[in-house]
């Protein structure tokens, strides 16, 4: 009897903190969304126009957030797993520096690392003479473009990219990869048929964890956006506090979460499926 | 095994030196395999067999020396371009793909036509008797099994060289046992060059045609199975393979022996001098325990007397120990064929004589590379009894 009870008990804690803190406000929200009225007599009454409204005038919004935490992601897909592969197969003795380095960015809140770049790219960064030099800031400026806040997004959220990638890379067996060589494997063929396959599962995770909370990010394109760089999370954040027009910010809310889902649903069918996992068929 | 003088050797290593830092992992080691031969390197761990085989693979590159692979210098080049293949330790599996497309992947870096691969890997999973497991993953399978797969990943390819690395290391005895005889009845099949690392001497004994015995990254014998068991070349060889009976002794003359203890026996001194120090060796299934009745028709025999410390019932056979003084203890394994026999064998505290046929003695030169771990003095009665119980097949 016993160990059938332990498995719940274990599970309580989580569960309490899940009902508490997610189901319940969730309950709320979908509530909230489905209200009419104005800001002081908001009523609930099925008022389903509230999410027609949000798709009909954020459409832009939700678009540009998608295609932004898309780049942010490859972005960081590309930067992430050279690092992530030189930590954990090059690296040595000076792996858990390089790490170190990785999550050091933590140390100081994500508003102050925003803030930070919102000078970096300022017109009178050096950074930003030299991107001008090199031609990669056509109108002399790049604070205030999508391509800052894409930049914002992919530094932000790089550790969580890092992370999932140099763990599973770290986990593989070294002989499997000799065993790639003993097969007349060359070094680009072993990447591609071994290492590249057996890391999927880090780079599925990483994409994850960088893609869903890029989405719904309205920092970045707070602080290194302009009006017409801004992403759903910044509709939803006005309307909450700016306008008090709750109703609507909560069903624009659902609508992301919803859209996220939708999109994670199809890339995890995808990405789980034999062709990406390396499978060769015979 | 001295009728292939001028044909090419399948592997030789000439003067192959690796050093790690300043730790020197194989020294100075010559070797040379015929074609289709099943040879192992036969050590304890650290004592550089791995090392030895990959280098062969290309996974190490030696520090001095050459390597050659049916006459072609294969150091410098990296493994995916030897004519070799690796059954690795823990098999090295590819997780990812099916138990067909690990078979199936050497062939395809190869370029062989998709026909001919799907043909090969068919007859290779058929020959390991693994044809209706093609589709699953390794994780699948059990460790026997998985064993297979990497065997037929390796020998799909027929490379010239097939090394493998403890390949039976992870599996019950039982099937270890019975994968032994497998694998060699494979090896006459194909006729390939097996390079074999293990350190478990029964293994060893029961397949190989020739044992390179490794000390410290030295060889200190290369020779067929009998010739390793009944000549050891060196006290580490004698302690490594089997329990071995050392007893100190000079050699006093042209057929002479002088025990340390007293006795001197006439015996063959071929490749000592008058003076030099050596050791005689006896099996302990050779000796016979001569109590005061029992000793009739053996007098001419040579002998030693001493005490005995302990008796141990080993199932098919006694195993009795026996102080001679001076540090010098014997063990003698007795068959348990008869139990009134049995029940006359002497127990600890008697005073017993051992003898041998004179053929049965061999001499035997310290090693130059160090004693070997657990050789006869000072090992424990349990450690010889385990490695009794399992020389005995040997």
């Amino acid at each position: 009897m016993r160990r059938r009870v332990a498995p719940y008990f274990l599970l309580g804690p989580g569960a309490a903190w899940l009902l508490l803190f997610f189901v319940i406000p969730l309950y709320y929200l979908a509530k909230l969304s489905l209200n009419a009225g104005v800001f002081g007599s908001y009523e609930f009454s099925w008022h389903w126009e509230n999410y027609s409204d949000a798709l009909q005038l954020y459409d832009t919004q939700f678009v540009r957030s998608f295609v932004y935490a898309g780049l942010a992601t490859l972005f960081a897909l590309l930067l992430a797993y050279p690092l992530a592969y030189t930590i954990a197969f090059k690296a040595g003795r000076w792996r858990n520096v390089f790490l170190f380095a990785v999550v050091a960015p933590f140390f100081t809140t994500y508003l102050i690392r925003t803030l930070a770049w919102e000078t970096i790219l300022s017109d009178q960064s050096p950074v930003v003479s030299v991107l001008d030099f090199l031609g990669l800031a056509p109108e002399g400026h790049v604070l205030a473009t999508g391509g800052a806040v894409v930049a914002g997004l992919t530094y932000n959220f790089l550790p969580f990219m890092v992370l999932p990638i140099y763990a599973s890379l770290e986990r593989i067996d070294a002989r499997l990869i000799e065993a790639g060589k003993d097969l007349y494997a060359s070094a680009t063929q072993t990447f591609l048929r071994v290492t590249l396959p057996l890391s999927a599962p880090g780079v599925v995770a990483g994409t994850l964890l960088t893609f869903i909370p890029a989405s719904g990010d309205y920092v970045n394109a707070q602080f290194l956006g302009s009006a017409s760089n801004q992403m759903i999370g910044n509709v939803i954040q006005s309307l909450y506090l700016k306008q008090s027009d709750y109703p609507a910010a909560a069903a624009l809310s659902f609508v992301l979460m919803a859209a996220i889902l939708v999109l994670v649903l199809i890339y995890i069918r995808f990405a789980g499926s034999e062709a990406l996992m390396g499978e060769e068929a015979v | 095994m001295d009728d292939h003088h001028g044909e090419t050797p399948s592997v030789e290593l000439r003067s192959v030196t690796k050093r790690f830092g300043d730790f020197v992992a194989v020294n100075d080691l010559s070797l040379e395999l015929e074609r289709g031969e099943f040879f192992t390197l036969l050590g304890p761990s650290g004592c550089g067999k791995t090392t030895t085989l990959r280098m062969i693979a290309g996974f190490e590159q030696p520090t001095e020396g050459h390597i050659r692979i049916e006459g072609e210098e294969v150091a410098g080049m990296p493994p995916h371009k030897r004519p070799t293949n690796t059954v690795f330790q823990s098999y090295a599996l590819f997780p990812h793909l099916s138990v067909e497309a690990n078979v199936a992947f050497g062939l395809k870096r190869k370029k062989i036509a998709k026909d001919e691969i799907a043909e090969r890997v068919k007859a290779e999973l058929e020959r390991v008797g693994l044809a209706a497991e093609a589709n699953r993953r390794p994780s699948q399978l059990s460790g026997g099994m998985q064993q297979r797969v990497a065997l037929a990943r390796a020998l799909v390819n027929l490379p010239k060289v097939l090394l493998l690395d403890e390949p039976l290391g992870a599996l019950d005895l039982k099937l270890r046992k019975e994968l032994q005889v497998e694998l060699k009845r494979i090896q006459r099949d194909v006729g390939i060059t097996f390079v074999y690392v293990t350190h478990d001497q029964e293994e060893a004994l029961t397949m190989s045609d020739r044992i390179a015995v490794m000390n410290r990254g030295r060889v200190e014998q290369i020779a067929a199975p009998e010739q390793v068991y009944d000549r050891p070349a060196t006290t580490f060889v004698a302690g490594f393979i089997g329990v071995s009976n050392l007893m100190p002794a000079t050699v006093t003359g042209g057929q002479e022996v002088k025990l340390d203890e007293g006795t001197t026996i006439s015996t063959s001194t071929d490749g000592f001098s008058q003076g030099d120090r050596c050791h005689a060796v006896v099996r302990p299934e050779k000796l016979r325990v001569e109590t005061d009745g029992n000793g009739n028709g053996s007098a001419e025999l040579p002998r030693v007397e001493g005490t005995v410390t302990s008796s141990l019932y080993l199932g098919t056979a006694t195993q009795i120990a026996v102080d001679l003084g001076e540090g010098v203890r014997m063990t003698v394994l007795v068959p348990n064929a008869d139990e009134a026999e049995r029940q006359r064998l002497p127990g600890g505290g008697a005073r017993v004589a051992l003898s041998w046929e004179p053929e049965h003695m061999h001499l035997v030169r310290e090693s130059p590379n160090g004693a070997p771990a657990g050789s006869t003095d000072g090992a424990s009665a349990e450690d010889q009894s385990q490695k009794l119980e399992t020389s005995q097949g040997g």
